[in-house]
Protein backbone atom coordinates (compact mmCIF):
# COMPACT_ATOMS: atom_id res chain seq x y z
CA UNK A 1 0.00 0.00 0.00
CA UNK A 2 2.58 2.55 1.15
CA UNK A 3 6.34 2.11 0.85
CA UNK A 4 9.15 4.33 2.10
CA UNK A 5 12.72 3.97 0.82
CA UNK A 6 15.50 5.91 2.58
CA UNK A 7 13.18 8.80 3.19
CA UNK A 8 14.49 11.89 4.94
CA UNK A 9 12.68 15.11 5.77
CA UNK A 10 13.85 18.50 6.90
CA UNK A 11 11.92 21.75 7.19
CA UNK A 12 13.76 24.58 5.45
CA UNK A 13 17.42 24.67 6.40
CA UNK A 14 16.85 23.00 9.76
CA UNK A 15 18.08 19.56 10.83
CA UNK A 16 16.48 16.38 9.51
CA UNK A 17 13.39 15.59 11.52
CA UNK A 18 13.05 12.19 9.88
CA UNK A 19 16.04 10.18 8.67
CA UNK A 20 16.50 7.05 6.56
CA UNK A 21 12.98 5.74 6.91
CA UNK A 22 12.50 2.46 5.04
CA UNK A 23 9.37 0.49 5.69
CA UNK A 24 6.14 -0.53 4.07
CA UNK A 25 2.51 -0.62 5.08
CA UNK A 26 1.17 -3.86 3.61
CA UNK A 27 -2.39 -4.30 2.43
CA UNK A 28 -4.85 -5.26 5.17
CA UNK A 29 -2.37 -4.54 7.95
CA UNK A 30 -2.71 -2.86 11.32
CA UNK A 31 0.01 -0.83 12.96
CA UNK A 32 0.55 1.69 15.68
CA UNK A 33 2.89 4.57 15.02
CA UNK A 34 4.32 5.74 18.29
CA UNK A 35 7.09 7.75 19.85
CA UNK A 36 7.51 10.68 22.21
CA UNK A 37 5.92 14.05 21.50
CA UNK A 38 7.79 15.87 18.74
CA UNK A 39 9.28 12.65 17.38
CA UNK A 40 7.78 13.35 13.95
CA UNK A 41 4.65 11.17 13.99
CA UNK A 42 2.47 13.83 12.38
CA UNK A 43 5.18 14.62 9.80
CA UNK A 44 5.38 10.94 8.89
CA UNK A 45 1.59 10.77 8.51
CA UNK A 46 1.71 13.85 6.26
CA UNK A 47 4.39 12.18 4.15
CA UNK A 48 2.09 9.17 3.77
CA UNK A 49 -0.76 11.50 2.90
CA UNK A 50 1.49 13.14 0.27
CA UNK A 51 0.83 16.60 1.64
CA UNK A 52 4.56 16.74 2.42
CA UNK A 53 7.34 15.89 0.01
CA UNK A 54 10.43 14.20 1.44
CA UNK A 55 13.76 15.96 1.20
CA UNK A 56 15.25 12.71 -0.02
CA UNK A 57 14.22 9.15 -0.70
CA UNK A 58 11.21 7.65 -2.42
CA UNK A 59 7.61 7.28 -1.27
CA UNK A 60 5.31 4.88 -3.13
CA UNK A 61 1.57 4.95 -2.64
CA UNK A 62 -0.58 2.15 -4.03
CA UNK A 63 2.41 0.99 -6.08
CA UNK A 64 3.04 4.37 -7.71
CA UNK A 65 5.96 6.64 -6.99
CA UNK A 66 4.38 9.67 -5.32
CA UNK A 67 6.44 12.20 -7.27
CA UNK A 68 5.16 10.73 -10.54
CA UNK A 69 1.48 10.68 -9.71
CA UNK A 70 -0.25 13.25 -11.95
CA UNK A 71 -2.17 15.96 -10.16
CA UNK A 72 -5.46 14.88 -11.71
CA UNK A 73 -5.08 11.42 -10.16
CA UNK A 74 -4.68 12.83 -6.63
CA UNK A 75 -8.42 13.06 -5.73
CA UNK A 76 -8.87 9.35 -6.57
CA UNK A 77 -5.93 8.41 -4.37
CA UNK A 78 -7.13 10.75 -1.63
CA UNK A 79 -10.49 8.96 -1.58
CA UNK A 80 -8.67 5.70 -0.84
CA UNK A 81 -6.97 7.25 2.19
CA UNK A 82 -9.07 8.16 5.21
CA UNK A 83 -7.56 10.67 7.61
CA UNK A 84 -8.39 11.52 11.21
CA UNK A 85 -6.79 14.83 12.05
CA UNK A 86 -5.62 15.78 15.50
CA UNK A 87 -7.66 18.99 15.23
CA UNK A 88 -10.74 17.15 13.84
CA UNK A 89 -11.38 19.61 10.99
CA UNK A 90 -15.16 19.39 11.08
CA UNK A 91 -17.22 21.99 9.20
CA UNK A 92 -18.89 23.96 11.98
CA UNK A 93 -21.97 25.00 9.99
CA UNK A 94 -22.95 21.43 9.07
CA UNK A 95 -24.53 18.87 11.42
CA UNK A 96 -22.55 15.91 12.70
CA UNK A 97 -24.50 13.74 10.25
CA UNK A 98 -23.61 16.01 7.31
CA UNK A 99 -19.96 16.12 8.33
CA UNK A 100 -19.74 12.35 8.45
CA UNK A 101 -21.60 12.02 5.15
CA UNK A 102 -19.35 14.55 3.41
CA UNK A 103 -16.98 12.03 1.73
CA UNK A 104 -20.03 10.37 0.14
CA UNK A 105 -21.68 13.64 -0.78
CA UNK A 106 -18.61 14.90 -2.66
CA UNK A 107 -18.77 11.72 -4.73
CA UNK A 108 -22.21 12.85 -5.90
CA UNK A 109 -24.04 10.01 -4.17
CA UNK A 110 -27.73 10.32 -3.47
CA UNK A 111 -28.44 10.97 0.21
CA UNK A 112 -30.97 8.15 0.37
CA UNK A 113 -28.25 5.67 -0.60
CA UNK A 114 -26.04 6.44 2.41
CA UNK A 115 -28.37 7.75 5.10
CA UNK A 116 -28.70 4.38 6.84
CA UNK A 117 -24.98 3.66 6.74
CA UNK A 118 -24.12 7.07 8.17
CA UNK A 119 -26.67 6.96 10.97
CA UNK A 120 -25.60 3.42 11.87
CA UNK A 121 -21.95 4.37 12.03
CA UNK A 122 -22.79 7.42 14.12
CA UNK A 123 -24.69 5.20 16.56
CA UNK A 124 -21.74 2.84 16.66
CA UNK A 125 -19.35 5.61 17.69
CA UNK A 126 -21.82 6.74 20.33
CA UNK A 127 -23.14 9.80 18.49
CA UNK A 128 -26.63 8.46 17.82
CA UNK A 129 -28.18 11.21 19.91
CA UNK A 130 -25.86 13.92 18.61
CA UNK A 131 -26.13 13.46 14.87
CA UNK A 132 -28.28 16.58 14.51
CA UNK A 133 -25.90 18.74 16.55
CA UNK A 134 -23.47 21.23 15.11
CA UNK A 135 -19.77 20.70 15.94
CA UNK A 136 -19.44 23.84 18.11
CA UNK A 137 -21.78 22.26 20.68
CA UNK A 138 -20.00 18.89 20.67
CA UNK A 139 -17.44 18.00 23.33
CA UNK A 140 -13.84 17.27 22.33
CA UNK A 141 -14.45 13.54 22.49
CA UNK A 142 -17.61 13.80 20.42
CA UNK A 143 -15.79 15.84 17.79
CA UNK A 144 -13.08 13.25 17.69
CA UNK A 145 -15.59 10.44 17.18
CA UNK A 146 -17.31 12.42 14.43
CA UNK A 147 -13.93 12.95 12.73
CA UNK A 148 -13.21 9.23 12.97
CA UNK A 149 -16.62 8.34 11.58
CA UNK A 150 -16.05 10.70 8.65
CA UNK A 151 -12.72 9.02 7.88
CA UNK A 152 -14.28 5.57 8.00
CA UNK A 153 -17.59 6.09 6.22
CA UNK A 154 -16.29 5.42 2.72
CA UNK A 155 -14.25 2.42 3.86
CA UNK A 156 -10.85 3.69 2.72
CA UNK A 157 -8.06 1.31 1.68
CA UNK A 158 -5.76 3.02 4.15
CA UNK A 159 -6.71 4.85 7.32
CA UNK A 160 -4.29 7.34 8.88
CA UNK A 161 -5.35 8.43 12.36
CA UNK A 162 -3.44 11.04 14.30
CA UNK A 163 -4.04 10.57 18.05
CA UNK A 164 -7.59 9.35 17.47
CA UNK A 165 -8.23 8.58 21.11
CA UNK A 166 -6.53 11.63 22.57
CA UNK A 167 -9.73 13.26 23.83
CA UNK A 168 -11.84 10.31 24.91
CA UNK A 169 -12.09 8.30 28.12
CA UNK A 170 -10.65 4.74 28.28
CA UNK A 171 -13.95 2.92 27.62
CA UNK A 172 -14.61 5.05 24.54
CA UNK A 173 -10.98 4.65 23.46
CA UNK A 174 -11.43 0.90 23.66
CA UNK A 175 -14.65 1.12 21.66
CA UNK A 176 -12.99 3.23 18.98
CA UNK A 177 -10.10 0.82 18.81
CA UNK A 178 -12.61 -1.96 18.16
CA UNK A 179 -14.00 0.14 15.36
CA UNK A 180 -10.55 0.42 13.79
CA UNK A 181 -10.03 -3.31 14.22
CA UNK A 182 -13.31 -4.07 12.51
CA UNK A 183 -12.38 -1.73 9.68
CA UNK A 184 -9.06 -3.53 9.41
CA UNK A 185 -10.90 -6.86 9.20
CA UNK A 186 -12.90 -5.55 6.27
CA UNK A 187 -9.64 -5.05 4.39
CA UNK A 188 -8.39 -1.59 5.34
CA UNK A 189 -4.79 -0.95 6.34
CA UNK A 190 -4.83 1.04 9.55
CA UNK A 191 -2.07 3.27 10.91
CA UNK A 192 -2.80 4.83 14.27
CA UNK A 193 -0.38 7.45 15.53
CA UNK A 194 -0.51 7.51 19.32
CA UNK A 195 1.64 7.75 22.38
CA UNK A 196 -1.02 6.05 24.51
CA UNK A 197 0.71 2.86 25.68
CA UNK A 198 -2.51 1.67 27.31
CA UNK A 199 -4.26 1.73 23.96
CA UNK A 200 -1.46 -0.16 22.21
CA UNK A 201 -1.43 -2.80 24.91
CA UNK A 202 -5.04 -3.62 24.15
CA UNK A 203 -4.34 -5.00 20.71
CA UNK A 204 -1.46 -7.07 19.43
CA UNK A 205 -0.26 -5.22 16.35
CA UNK A 206 2.84 -4.10 14.56
CA UNK A 207 4.50 -1.06 16.15
CA UNK A 208 6.44 1.60 14.30
CA UNK A 209 8.43 3.49 16.90
CA UNK A 210 9.87 6.88 16.02
CA UNK A 211 12.65 8.25 18.12
CA UNK A 212 14.85 11.20 17.25
CA UNK A 213 13.77 10.97 13.63
CA UNK A 214 14.64 7.29 13.23
CA UNK A 215 12.22 4.42 12.95
CA UNK A 216 12.27 1.05 14.63
CA UNK A 217 9.74 -1.59 13.71
CA UNK A 218 8.43 -4.23 16.09
CA UNK A 219 6.41 -6.85 14.23
CA UNK B 1 -6.31 -7.00 25.34
CA UNK B 2 -8.73 -6.88 22.42
CA UNK B 3 -8.57 -9.97 20.30
CA UNK B 4 -10.55 -11.26 17.37
CA UNK B 5 -13.34 -12.50 19.66
CA UNK B 6 -13.72 -9.09 21.20
CA UNK B 7 -14.38 -7.62 17.80
CA UNK B 8 -16.84 -10.38 16.92
CA UNK B 9 -18.77 -9.76 20.10
CA UNK B 10 -19.17 -6.11 19.21
CA UNK B 11 -20.19 -6.86 15.67
CA UNK B 12 -22.70 -9.41 16.93
CA UNK B 13 -24.58 -6.63 18.68
CA UNK B 14 -25.42 -5.30 15.23
CA UNK B 15 -27.69 -6.93 12.72
CA UNK B 16 -25.01 -6.67 10.05
CA UNK B 17 -21.27 -6.02 10.06
CA UNK B 18 -20.55 -2.32 10.29
CA UNK B 19 -18.24 -2.41 7.29
CA UNK B 20 -18.60 -4.35 4.09
CA UNK B 21 -15.54 -6.37 3.18
CA UNK B 22 -13.47 -4.77 0.42
CA UNK B 23 -13.81 -8.07 -1.47
CA UNK B 24 -17.56 -7.91 -1.09
CA UNK B 25 -18.31 -4.62 -2.82
CA UNK B 26 -20.88 -6.13 -5.17
CA UNK B 27 -23.25 -7.04 -2.35
CA UNK B 28 -26.06 -4.51 -1.90
CA UNK B 29 -26.26 -2.75 1.45
CA UNK B 30 -29.15 -3.87 3.56
CA UNK B 31 -32.00 -1.39 3.63
CA UNK B 32 -33.30 -0.63 7.07
CA UNK B 33 -35.76 2.11 7.55
CA UNK B 34 -34.53 4.10 10.46
CA UNK B 35 -36.82 6.91 11.43
CA UNK B 36 -34.71 9.99 11.93
CA UNK B 37 -35.67 13.60 12.31
CA UNK B 38 -34.14 16.14 9.96
CA UNK B 39 -30.45 15.38 9.97
CA UNK B 40 -29.43 18.22 7.76
CA UNK B 41 -28.79 21.81 8.69
CA UNK B 42 -30.34 23.04 5.44
CA UNK B 43 -27.10 24.83 4.69
CA UNK B 44 -24.83 24.52 1.72
CA UNK B 45 -21.28 23.23 1.99
CA UNK B 46 -20.17 26.83 1.56
CA UNK B 47 -22.23 28.76 4.14
CA UNK B 48 -24.15 31.78 2.87
CA UNK B 49 -23.91 33.79 6.04
CA UNK B 50 -20.76 35.28 7.49
CA UNK B 51 -19.22 38.67 8.07
CA UNK B 52 -16.89 38.35 5.07
CA UNK B 53 -19.84 37.51 2.82
CA UNK B 54 -21.85 40.50 4.06
CA UNK B 55 -18.88 42.82 3.59
CA UNK B 56 -18.31 41.48 0.07
CA UNK B 57 -22.01 41.92 -0.73
CA UNK B 58 -21.85 45.56 0.38
CA UNK B 59 -18.66 46.24 -1.59
CA UNK B 60 -20.14 44.68 -4.73
CA UNK B 61 -23.39 46.66 -4.36
CA UNK B 62 -21.53 49.98 -3.90
CA UNK B 63 -19.11 49.39 -6.78
CA UNK B 64 -21.90 48.20 -9.08
CA UNK B 65 -23.93 51.29 -8.14
CA UNK B 66 -21.03 53.60 -9.01
CA UNK B 67 -20.27 51.75 -12.27
CA UNK B 68 -23.95 51.81 -13.31
CA UNK B 69 -24.23 55.48 -12.34
CA UNK B 70 -21.23 56.34 -14.53
CA UNK B 71 -22.55 54.29 -17.42
CA UNK B 72 -25.99 55.88 -17.10
CA UNK B 73 -24.39 59.34 -17.03
CA UNK B 74 -22.43 58.55 -20.20
CA UNK B 75 -25.64 57.49 -21.96
CA UNK B 76 -27.43 60.57 -20.64
CA UNK B 77 -24.78 62.98 -21.92
CA UNK B 78 -24.54 61.19 -25.25
CA UNK B 79 -28.32 61.22 -25.75
CA UNK B 80 -28.62 64.87 -24.68
CA UNK B 81 -25.76 65.95 -26.95
CA UNK B 82 -27.38 64.04 -29.79
CA UNK B 83 -30.65 65.81 -29.01
CA UNK B 84 -28.99 69.24 -29.21
CA UNK B 85 -27.36 68.28 -32.47
CA UNK B 86 -30.62 67.02 -33.96
CA UNK B 87 -32.53 70.10 -32.86
CA UNK B 88 -29.98 72.45 -34.32
CA UNK B 89 -29.57 70.64 -37.64
CA UNK B 90 -33.32 70.31 -38.19
CA UNK B 91 -33.43 73.93 -39.36
CA UNK B 92 -31.25 76.27 -41.36
CA UNK B 93 -31.63 80.04 -41.55
CA UNK B 94 -31.61 82.31 -44.57
CA UNK B 95 -30.82 85.97 -44.01
CA UNK B 96 -31.72 88.65 -46.56
CA UNK B 97 -30.00 91.93 -45.94
CA UNK B 98 -31.84 95.05 -47.12
CA UNK B 99 -30.52 96.64 -50.28
CA UNK B 100 -31.38 100.01 -51.67
CA UNK B 101 -33.90 99.91 -54.48
CA UNK B 102 -34.62 96.24 -53.81
CA UNK B 103 -38.05 95.22 -52.71
CA UNK B 104 -37.61 93.14 -49.58
CA UNK B 105 -40.99 91.45 -49.97
CA UNK B 106 -40.09 90.35 -53.45
CA UNK B 107 -36.70 89.08 -52.30
CA UNK B 108 -38.38 87.03 -49.55
CA UNK B 109 -40.85 85.52 -52.00
CA UNK B 110 -38.05 84.75 -54.46
CA UNK B 111 -35.91 83.15 -51.77
CA UNK B 112 -38.84 81.09 -50.45
CA UNK B 113 -39.76 79.82 -53.91
CA UNK B 114 -36.14 79.05 -54.68
CA UNK B 115 -35.62 77.18 -51.43
CA UNK B 116 -38.73 75.06 -51.92
CA UNK B 117 -37.38 73.84 -55.24
CA UNK B 118 -34.66 71.89 -53.41
CA UNK B 119 -35.52 68.31 -52.54
CA UNK B 120 -35.41 67.98 -48.75
CA UNK B 121 -36.68 71.44 -47.89
CA UNK B 122 -39.98 70.91 -46.13
CA UNK B 123 -41.10 74.37 -45.12
CA UNK B 124 -39.94 77.96 -45.23
CA UNK B 125 -41.17 80.29 -42.51
CA UNK B 126 -40.59 84.01 -42.59
CA UNK B 127 -39.88 85.59 -39.26
CA UNK B 128 -42.48 88.33 -38.96
CA UNK B 129 -41.80 91.81 -37.58
CA UNK B 130 -43.11 90.93 -34.16
CA UNK B 131 -40.77 87.93 -33.84
CA UNK B 132 -37.85 90.00 -35.14
CA UNK B 133 -38.61 92.69 -32.58
CA UNK B 134 -38.60 90.08 -29.83
CA UNK B 135 -35.19 88.85 -31.00
CA UNK B 136 -33.78 92.37 -30.94
CA UNK B 137 -35.43 93.46 -27.73
CA UNK B 138 -32.55 92.41 -25.44
CA UNK B 139 -30.16 94.59 -27.51
CA UNK B 140 -32.25 97.55 -28.65
CA UNK B 141 -35.04 97.68 -26.09
CA UNK B 142 -38.80 97.47 -26.50
CA UNK B 143 -41.11 99.54 -28.73
CA UNK B 144 -38.95 99.23 -31.83
CA UNK B 145 -40.15 100.65 -35.14
CA UNK B 146 -38.57 98.12 -37.48
CA UNK B 147 -39.54 100.12 -40.57
CA UNK B 148 -37.02 102.74 -39.55
CA UNK B 149 -34.18 100.28 -39.21
CA UNK B 150 -32.38 98.30 -41.90
CA UNK B 151 -33.21 94.96 -40.26
CA UNK B 152 -32.46 91.88 -42.35
CA UNK B 153 -35.27 89.44 -43.00
CA UNK B 154 -34.92 85.99 -41.51
CA UNK B 155 -36.32 82.80 -43.05
CA UNK B 156 -36.25 79.56 -41.10
CA UNK B 157 -36.04 76.55 -43.37
CA UNK B 158 -37.26 73.19 -42.03
CA UNK B 159 -35.19 70.34 -43.38
CA UNK B 160 -36.13 66.71 -43.93
CA UNK B 161 -33.34 64.99 -42.02
CA UNK B 162 -33.69 61.78 -43.98
CA UNK B 163 -32.40 63.57 -47.08
CA UNK B 164 -28.96 64.98 -47.67
CA UNK B 165 -29.00 68.59 -48.71
CA UNK B 166 -26.16 70.24 -50.61
CA UNK B 167 -25.93 73.38 -48.48
CA UNK B 168 -23.06 74.79 -50.56
CA UNK B 169 -25.16 74.61 -53.74
CA UNK B 170 -28.15 76.22 -52.00
CA UNK B 171 -25.98 79.04 -50.63
CA UNK B 172 -24.44 79.67 -54.06
CA UNK B 173 -27.79 79.73 -55.87
CA UNK B 174 -29.33 81.99 -53.22
CA UNK B 175 -26.52 84.54 -53.33
CA UNK B 176 -26.63 84.59 -57.13
CA UNK B 177 -30.39 84.93 -57.52
CA UNK B 178 -31.50 86.90 -54.46
CA UNK B 179 -29.49 90.04 -53.71
CA UNK B 180 -28.26 90.16 -50.12
CA UNK B 181 -29.31 86.59 -49.30
CA UNK B 182 -27.04 84.27 -47.37
CA UNK B 183 -27.50 80.85 -45.87
CA UNK B 184 -26.53 79.89 -42.31
CA UNK B 185 -26.65 76.10 -41.99
CA UNK B 186 -25.50 76.28 -38.33
CA UNK B 187 -22.56 74.12 -39.39
CA UNK B 188 -20.15 75.85 -37.03
CA UNK B 189 -22.54 75.28 -34.10
CA UNK B 190 -23.14 71.68 -35.07
CA UNK B 191 -19.38 71.12 -35.35
CA UNK B 192 -18.81 72.71 -31.94
CA UNK B 193 -21.58 70.62 -30.41
CA UNK B 194 -20.19 67.50 -32.06
CA UNK B 195 -16.78 68.19 -30.61
CA UNK B 196 -18.23 68.95 -27.20
CA UNK B 197 -20.44 65.87 -27.22
CA UNK B 198 -17.58 63.65 -28.36
CA UNK B 199 -15.29 65.08 -25.68
CA UNK B 200 -17.94 64.68 -22.98
CA UNK B 201 -18.77 61.11 -24.01
CA UNK B 202 -15.06 60.27 -24.27
CA UNK B 203 -14.52 61.72 -20.79
CA UNK B 204 -17.48 59.70 -19.52
CA UNK B 205 -16.14 56.53 -21.12
CA UNK B 206 -12.72 57.11 -19.52
CA UNK B 207 -14.37 57.66 -16.12
CA UNK B 208 -16.47 54.54 -16.72
CA UNK B 209 -13.35 52.51 -17.58
CA UNK B 210 -11.63 53.80 -14.42
CA UNK B 211 -14.67 52.99 -12.28
CA UNK B 212 -14.94 49.52 -13.87
CA UNK B 213 -11.23 48.91 -13.26
CA UNK B 214 -11.66 49.96 -9.63
CA UNK B 215 -14.76 47.73 -9.45
CA UNK B 216 -12.91 44.75 -10.90
CA UNK B 217 -9.96 45.18 -8.52
CA UNK B 218 -12.16 45.80 -5.49
CA UNK B 219 -14.40 42.82 -6.24
CA UNK B 220 -11.38 40.58 -6.93
CA UNK B 221 -9.65 41.53 -3.67
CA UNK B 222 -12.85 41.45 -1.62
CA UNK B 223 -13.71 38.01 -3.07
CA UNK B 224 -10.23 36.73 -2.31
CA UNK B 225 -10.55 38.13 1.20
CA UNK B 226 -13.87 36.36 1.68
CA UNK B 227 -12.35 33.20 0.22
CA UNK B 228 -9.50 33.29 2.75
CA UNK B 229 -12.13 32.87 5.48
CA UNK B 230 -13.36 29.72 3.76
CA UNK B 231 -9.93 28.13 3.28
CA UNK B 232 -10.66 25.52 5.95
CA UNK B 233 -13.68 24.34 3.98
CA UNK B 234 -11.54 23.93 0.85
CA UNK B 235 -8.97 21.93 2.86
CA UNK B 236 -11.60 19.63 4.37
CA UNK B 237 -13.30 19.04 1.03
CA UNK B 238 -9.95 18.23 -0.51
CA UNK B 239 -9.06 15.74 2.23
CA UNK B 240 -12.39 13.94 1.99
CA UNK B 241 -11.71 13.36 -1.70
CA UNK B 242 -13.51 16.18 -3.52
CA UNK B 243 -11.85 17.13 -6.77
CA UNK B 244 -11.06 20.62 -8.01
CA UNK B 245 -14.16 20.88 -10.17
CA UNK B 246 -16.53 19.96 -7.31
CA UNK B 247 -14.92 22.40 -4.87
CA UNK B 248 -14.71 25.22 -7.42
CA UNK B 249 -18.38 24.70 -8.38
CA UNK B 250 -19.52 24.91 -4.75
CA UNK B 251 -17.69 28.21 -4.26
CA UNK B 252 -18.57 29.59 -7.67
CA UNK B 253 -22.30 29.05 -7.07
CA UNK B 254 -22.08 30.78 -3.71
CA UNK B 255 -20.07 33.76 -4.92
CA UNK B 256 -22.02 34.10 -8.18
CA UNK B 257 -25.21 34.36 -6.14
CA UNK B 258 -23.57 36.86 -3.80
CA UNK B 259 -22.32 38.84 -6.80
CA UNK B 260 -25.73 38.82 -8.49
CA UNK B 261 -27.54 40.05 -5.37
CA UNK B 262 -24.95 42.78 -4.79
CA UNK B 263 -24.58 43.97 -8.36
CA UNK B 264 -28.31 43.90 -9.14
CA UNK B 265 -28.97 45.88 -5.95
CA UNK B 266 -26.40 48.46 -7.05
CA UNK B 267 -27.79 48.53 -10.60
CA UNK B 268 -31.40 48.87 -9.47
CA UNK B 269 -30.40 51.64 -7.04
CA UNK B 270 -28.73 53.50 -9.94
CA UNK B 271 -31.87 53.11 -12.11
CA UNK B 272 -34.03 54.40 -9.26
CA UNK B 273 -31.75 57.39 -8.85
CA UNK B 274 -32.15 58.28 -12.54
CA UNK B 275 -35.92 57.78 -12.29
CA UNK B 276 -36.07 59.97 -9.17
CA UNK B 277 -34.06 62.71 -10.90
CA UNK B 278 -36.40 62.45 -13.90
CA UNK B 279 -39.47 62.82 -11.68
CA UNK B 280 -37.84 65.71 -9.82
CA UNK B 281 -36.96 67.54 -13.04
CA UNK B 282 -40.49 67.10 -14.42
CA UNK B 283 -42.12 68.41 -11.23
CA UNK B 284 -39.78 71.41 -11.19
CA UNK B 285 -40.32 72.22 -14.88
CA UNK B 286 -41.45 75.80 -14.43
CA UNK B 287 -38.42 76.94 -12.43
CA UNK B 288 -35.30 78.41 -14.07
CA UNK B 289 -33.03 75.86 -12.34
CA UNK B 290 -35.02 72.97 -13.72
CA UNK B 291 -35.03 74.53 -17.20
CA UNK B 292 -31.26 74.80 -16.99
CA UNK B 293 -30.94 71.18 -15.83
CA UNK B 294 -33.35 70.11 -18.53
CA UNK B 295 -31.34 71.91 -21.20
CA UNK B 296 -28.15 70.24 -19.99
CA UNK B 297 -29.32 66.71 -19.18
CA UNK B 298 -32.66 66.36 -20.93
CA UNK B 299 -35.30 64.50 -18.94
CA UNK B 300 -32.75 62.27 -17.11
CA UNK B 301 -34.02 59.37 -19.18
CA UNK B 302 -31.22 56.88 -19.88
CA UNK B 303 -33.27 54.97 -22.43
CA UNK B 304 -33.40 51.29 -23.32
CA UNK B 305 -29.72 50.99 -24.17
CA UNK B 306 -28.79 52.64 -20.88
CA UNK B 307 -30.92 50.13 -18.97
CA UNK B 308 -29.43 47.28 -20.99
CA UNK B 309 -25.93 48.62 -20.24
CA UNK B 310 -26.68 48.79 -16.51
CA UNK B 311 -28.01 45.23 -16.63
CA UNK B 312 -24.83 44.12 -18.45
CA UNK B 313 -22.62 45.82 -15.85
CA UNK B 314 -24.54 44.11 -13.02
CA UNK B 315 -24.28 40.68 -14.66
CA UNK B 316 -20.61 41.34 -15.51
CA UNK B 317 -19.79 42.18 -11.88
CA UNK B 318 -21.61 39.02 -10.72
CA UNK B 319 -19.77 36.84 -13.26
CA UNK B 320 -16.49 38.46 -12.23
CA UNK B 321 -17.17 37.61 -8.58
CA UNK B 322 -17.97 33.99 -9.41
CA UNK B 323 -14.97 33.71 -11.70
CA UNK B 324 -12.58 35.17 -9.12
CA UNK B 325 -13.73 32.68 -6.51
CA UNK B 326 -13.35 29.87 -9.02
CA UNK B 327 -9.83 30.90 -9.99
CA UNK B 328 -8.83 31.37 -6.33
CA UNK B 329 -10.23 27.94 -5.37
CA UNK B 330 -8.72 26.21 -8.40
CA UNK B 331 -5.33 27.72 -7.59
CA UNK B 332 -5.54 26.70 -3.93
CA UNK B 333 -6.77 23.17 -4.65
CA UNK B 334 -4.19 22.74 -7.41
CA UNK B 335 -1.57 23.53 -4.80
CA UNK B 336 -3.12 20.97 -2.44
CA UNK B 337 -3.26 18.37 -5.19
CA UNK B 338 0.38 18.87 -6.05
CA UNK B 339 2.67 16.38 -4.34
CA UNK B 340 4.02 18.15 -1.27
CA UNK B 341 1.66 21.03 -1.96
CA UNK B 342 1.29 21.82 1.75
CA UNK B 343 5.06 22.04 2.26
CA UNK B 344 4.93 25.75 3.04
CA UNK B 345 2.04 25.49 5.51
Amino acid sequence: MIQFENVGLRYGLGPEVLSDLSFDVPANSFQFLTGPSGAGKTSLLRLMLMSLKPTRGVVRVFGKEASRIPRDAMPDIRRKVGVVFQDFRLLSHLTTYENVALPLKVLGKDEASYRTDVTELLKWVGLGERMHALPPVLSGGEKQRAAIARALIDQPKVLLADEPTGNVDPPMARRLLRLFIELHRSGTSVIIATHDMGLMDQYQARRLVLNEGRLQIYD
Amino acid sequence: MIDDDGGQADAARHEKPLFKSHSDDAQPASKRNIRTPSLTSGRNIVPREGVAGQALLTVIAIMAFLACLTLGAVFLVRDTAQGWQTDISREVTVQIRPYENVDMEQSIRAASSLLLTFDGVEKVTVLDDEASARLLEPFLGSGLQLDELPIPALLTVSVDQSKTLDYAAIAKTLSEEVPGASLDDHRSWVDRLNTMARTTVLGGVIVFILVMTATVLTVVFATRGAMAGNKDIVDVLHFVGADRVFIAREFEHHFLRLGLIGSLSGGIAAIFLFLALGVWSSTMKATPQADQMNALFGSFSIGGWGLFGIFLVAVGVAVLTGLTSRITVMRHVSQLETYGGRQKN
